[in-house]
């Protein structure tokens, strides 16, 4: 079996701060961290390989710093780490990002499971993992929360929806997009980080991949970001504090006479 | 700042066990405090971690590290709570006979199961009437051909029914008195080998501690450790190398209060303005941080020495203890005070702090006995002395 | 790189690696890379990460920052593009209220364009909802049945997507961003080859070019950016529920409905076996107009039950914060936040909850938020509208006795 777990680097959004004066980002002292949610691809993609054998490949797009996540997937058990870097991908947009990976992955041969994150929590778009299976031409099964059977040539997948799930059966090649409800990722070892220290993270270039120029980076992406501003700041709400049944009172008051409640 | 060069190993390692103790460790530990419950879950990750693989040398499936690397982990996990370190570093303890003394055949059959955490280890020698005073155990071991039979009760034993692994002392021959003891390897499960009372302690509560009770309890003549009688050499060498690991524990314990300190005293607003801005608050912070970096400077340079195969260790060792936990107990009062009426609440992490520092003091030797270690080995240094 | 450092300019002065938001630009030295200055050692490099947001342009003092938008030609003929069309999801034959929502906004931006807003409907059986479409602003209705369409699977409603969108060409098509909007959204986008924005929180477009002006939520909710598909039609873009209104029904609106059929035979790899519902996925936090979070301050699982009663005075819903389902006092269906679910409600109680970041950017676009915690400093009290510093167990009881009096 072999599996692709797709994974970003992302700045760790948590520890971003709002200049209350400027109304900008503070973005100092924030870490590179791999994308929460792939955390839990990493995992489900080990765990399938524990059970079925085979090779679990680690694939990023992203600046040569990125290695270092690529790294830390190795160190929780992934086979390789492959990084997708070249600066004619800079300014991709989610098309031309679900683009270059894909080609990355059609690189890799035969692969049999695709596994993303639902999204990553700096764009939060949740567009990469359906694109990339469209260019795969395979199919494409968002936010599962439970592989429930799963061997060479097919799956059986829960799929989170509102107000339940849907069973869904699918065959192999697929890629799916996984919930934090999937599993508990686990933590790294020692000799897992060794491991990892001395890896080898295979770069490749857009030429590596064989990319249509006309396909990567900003030519390759339909979207433009016109301007960014920050988002207008709440108003400083009202605070009551003394007496519980007076604290109560004074803020059914307060909702009453804006006719919120 | 890297003052003690770290090794990249070293960091990697010191940095994991940082990321469990946040990770895994800081959700639960109020509760498993609360309930006075093993924090069986946390010891699994620690093992798949390798962990437990760092004080093992390679060829018995650890990572080659020694009493330094232990020391690094057990402060980290104590920096978040100590009755989790404690857990961990008694492994280590119950597995120091078998690595300074054990046979070959022994070290094969039993380090690599410690090493890969797979089971956990403890150490047993404190008896009713025996604590300090190690010379008048009571729990015998009569030879019978080619086993011993082993008969009375232990108590205040760390990972007592958690563990698999037991390094326990008893007298083989009582007319020797503290030259008749020897150390000997019992498993979990051998006959005539049970547990009784579970303690219900003030402090590290998560920490199991547990008697053991031996009633012709049958084990081999290959479990004894080195040979028969050599019982005090390995506890006492044993503590030389597992004290700085309790001296750890307890810079760990200081390092994690005051962290909550400063953020609290940051924090909170008194007189419209951050505690953390008054000179009171401040310069007992000062004096908390200070103390901790002396503590483990000691501590550290305890573990080196250890490590470094250096004859003398017990001076050193002791003091990393004596001087760490009396630190320990200090700086988490302080931490305490600092949080004032807040720190007293169980809501808050400061008075747990407390709590766990104080054992600090007062186990694998009380700080009195470490007082007596330290001063006897100062005299005998100085009568060794030539006068000129 | 689109994007550039022009070297005689730049002194180094790091402002656009403070304002780069994706941490993507670094300074070097000046005689690693070979571009020499007589007085600046070191010069901004932006590595291949950037995505060209902008944020660093205006920050840059000695304007050295350039960006160069390429020449991109288009790949279709814009002008045939017209109009504006609303996916409307169904699910077991009902049309999801976010789709009426869509109507709404899209009438807006219709007759500011003057064109037709058309609303399409794939699905098995569900015929009799157009009318429906149409009452809430729709011109026209695509209408297409088929089996295979029943359920969502995402191969057949792409391809007949697809098939509707080459026939007739829309210039914007604006989609829910629910778990089956976001998915086929994407797989469309990719195939039919245009740009897609995901949850956009505002809409405008151009009278004249019919340009859409897709405004959204980036970086955890801390930075907006609008975005543009200049050269690819149609426009895609996705929203989430109650983010727009929908217009008051009326029906006695005019519309048409055109029955479409799909020339070949729709295929599917993968195959819906059943919809379980499930209990503890009910709540449906993003329907909800009020919601009731508890979070660390519960301390226990049976306290959640005060979270029930206020939620049961004011008729929401129970949602929850990542610590509560962490140490499994509530399900993770009720988990609000970054890791959970992104709620807008009109009005969001947060019960003893500190609201770290991570919990704000799942419920900050609420209308009204109130807080309760004993803790003054918490982080909630920040964004609330309305807060209550005290004992939740003392407050809560309070406010249900006297909603209920």
């Amino acid at each position: 079996m072999n599996i692709v777990v797709c994974i970003k680097q992302v700045p760790d959004t948590t520890e971003v701060k709002i200049n209350p004066e400027t109304n900008t980002l503070i973005r100092e002292g924030v870490e590179s961290i791999i994308n929460p949610f792939d955390t839990y691809a990493i995992e489900e993609g080990i765990r399938i390989k524990e059970k079925l054998n085979g090779e679990v490949t680690a694939l990023s797009m992203g600046p040569p710093q990125a290695e270092e996540s690529l790294r830390q997937a190795v160190a929780l058990g992934a086979d390789k780490g492959v990084l997708l870097t070249d600066r004619n991908f800079a300014g991709s947009d989610t098309w031309a990002t679900a683009y270059t990976l894909a080609r990355g992955i059609k690189k890799l041969k035969d692969v049999d499971l695709v596994i993303c994150g639902k999204q990553a929590i700096d764009g939060d778009t949740a567009q990469v993992g359906p694109g990339i299976a469209e260019f795969m031409g395979i199919p494409c099964i968002t936010y599962v929360r439970k592989i429930e059977e799963i061997d060479e040539n097919k799956m059986r997948v829960h799929r989170m929806m509102e107000g339940g799930y849907h069973i869904i059966d699918v065959p192999l090649p697929a890629l799916i997009t996984v919930v934090k409800e999937i599993n508990e990722p686990r933590m790294p070892s020692l000799r897992g980080k060794m491991n990892a220290r001395k890896a080898e993270i295979e770069k490749w270039t857009a030429a590596d991949i064989a990319c249509e120029v006309n396909n990567i980076g900003q030519m390759g992406s339909p979207t433009w970001v016109d301007k960014i501003f920050a988002p207008p700041r709440r108003e400083k709400g009202v605070i009551f504090k003394g007496e519980p049944a007076e604290s109560a009172g004074k803020l059914i008051e307060a909702l009453k006479e804006k006719k919120i409640v | 700042m890297n003052e003690w060069q770290l090794t990249e190993d070293q960091k990697m390692m010191r940095d994991l066990a940082r990321q469990i103790a946040q990770e895994k460790v800081k959700p639960v530990r109020a509760e498993l405090d609360e309930k006075g419950e093993f924090p069986a879950e946390i010891m699994k990750v620690l093992a798949e971690s390798d962990l437990f693989a760092v004080f093992v040398p390679e060829q018995y499936g650890g990572l080659g590290g020694g009493c330094f690397e232990l020391c690094l982990i057990t402060e980290e996990l104590s920096k978040v709570c100590p009755a989790v370190a404690v857990s961990y570093a008694a492994s280590a303890l119950g597995a120091y006979p078998i690595l300074l003394f054990g046979s070959e055949e022994q070290k094969k059959k039993y380090l690599p199961q410690i090493a890969s955490g797979e089971k956990l280890a403890a150490f047993g020698l404190t008896e009713p009437n025996a604590g300090s005073d190690a010379g008048a155990l009571q729990t015998t071991a009569e030879k019978d051909g080619d086993s011993y039979i082993l008969n009375g009760n232990k108590i205040f034993i760390t990972n007592g029914g958690v563990a698999e692994i037991y390094s326990i002392l008893a007298m083989t021959d009582k007319s020797k008195g503290a030259r008749g003891a020897s150390v000997f390897i019992v498993e979990k499960g051998t006959e005539g080998f049970d547990f009784g009372k579970k303690e219900d302690k003030l402090g590290i509560r998560a920490s199991v501690t547990r008697e053991l009770v031996f009633e012709n309890c049958r084990v081999p003549a290959e479990n004894v450790i080195r040979k028969e009688g050599m019982g005090f050499i390995v506890a006492m060498k044993t503590f030389d190398s597992s004290r700085p690991g309790i001296g750890a524990q307890a810079v760990g314990t200081a390092q994690g209060a005051l962290d909550e300190a400063v953020d609290y005293a940051r924090q909170r607003i008194q007189f419209g303005q951050p505690i953390s801005s008054f000179q009171a608050v401040r310069h007992m912070i000062a004096d908390m941080a200070t103390k901790i970096e002396a503590a483990r400077s000691l501590v550290y340079k305890a573990a080196s020495a250890v490590d470094s195969g250096m004859k003398d260790v017990s001076k050193l060792s002791a003091m990393a203890k004596l001087f760490a936990s009396d630190v320990a107990m200090e700086v988490t009062t302080d931490a305490v005070q600092i949080f004032g009426g807040y720190g007293y609440m169980k809501e808050y992490p400061a008075e747990k702090f407390m709590r766990d520092a104080k054992i600090t003091q007062i186990y694998e030797g009380t700080n009195q006995i470490q007082r007596d270690v330290i001063g006897l080995e100062v005299i005998k240094e100085s009568t060794k002395k030539k006068i000129k | 790189m689109p994007i550039k450092i022009i070297s005689d300019k730049c002194s180094g002065c790091t402002k656009c690696v403070q304002a780069c938001p994706f941490d993507v630009i670094e300074m070097k030295s000046r005689e690693e890379t070979g571009q020499p200055h007589p007085r600046f050692k070191k010069i901004a490099f932006i590595n291949e990460g950037c995505n060209l947001c902008g944020a660093c342009e205006p920050e840059c003092p000695f304007d050295a920052i350039e960006i160069t938008k390429e020449e991109k030609k288009p790949r279709v003929a814009l002008d045939e593009y017209k109009n504006i069309w609303v996916f409307a999801e169904q699910k077991n034959g009902e049309i999801e209220e976010v789709g009426l929502e869509l109507l709404g906004k899209g009438r807006q931006l219709a007759d500011k364009r003057g064109c037709s807003l058309a609303a399409v409907l794939l699905g098995d059986g569900v015929k009799g909802k157009a009318g429906e479409l149409i009452s809430h602003g729709a011109d026209t209705v695509y209408v297409m049945e088929d089996g295979m369409l029943k359920d969502f699977l995402d191969e057949p409603y792409t391809a007949a997507m697809q098939y509707l969108i080459e026939k007739y060409k829309p210039e914007t098509v604006l989609m829910g961003a629910t778990t089956i909007g976001r998915a086929f959204a994407s797989r469309l986008a990719a195939r039919i080859v245009t740009g897609l924005t995901a949850d956009c929180t505002e809409l405008d477009v151009d009278s004249s070019s019919g340009l859409l002006h897709q405004t959204r939520p980036a970086f955890g909710g801390n930075i907006m950016a609008t975005i543009f598909t200049e050269h690819h039609r149609p426009q895609m873009a996705t929203v989430r529920h109650k983010v727009f209104k929908p217009i008051p029904s009326d029906g006695s609106r005019k519309g048409e409905i055109v029955e479409e059929k799909y020339p070949g035979k729709f295929t599917s790899l993968s195959r819906v076996v059943e919809f379980i519902k499930d209990e503890t996925q009910q709540v449906n936090l993003a329907d909800a107009d009020i919601i009731v979070s508890g979070g660390r301050g519960m301390g226990k699982p049976e306290n959640f039950n005060l979270i029930k009663d206020l939620a049961d005075a004011l008729g929401g819903a129970v949602g929850s914060s990542r610590a509560a389902v962490d140490a499994g006092w509530i399900p993770y269906s009720h988990q609000v936040g970054q890791t959970g679910r992104t709620v807008a409600p009109k009005i969001y109680v947060a019960v003893g909850i500190s609201g770290a970041i991570q919990h704000q950017v799942g419920m900050n676009s609420s209308d009204t938020i109130i807080a309760i915690n004993k803790d003054e400093n918490a982080p909630i009290f920040d964004i609330a509208s309305y807060g209550i510093v005290g004992d939740l167990f003392e407050v809560v009881p309070q406010l249900i006795k006297q909603l209920k009096d």
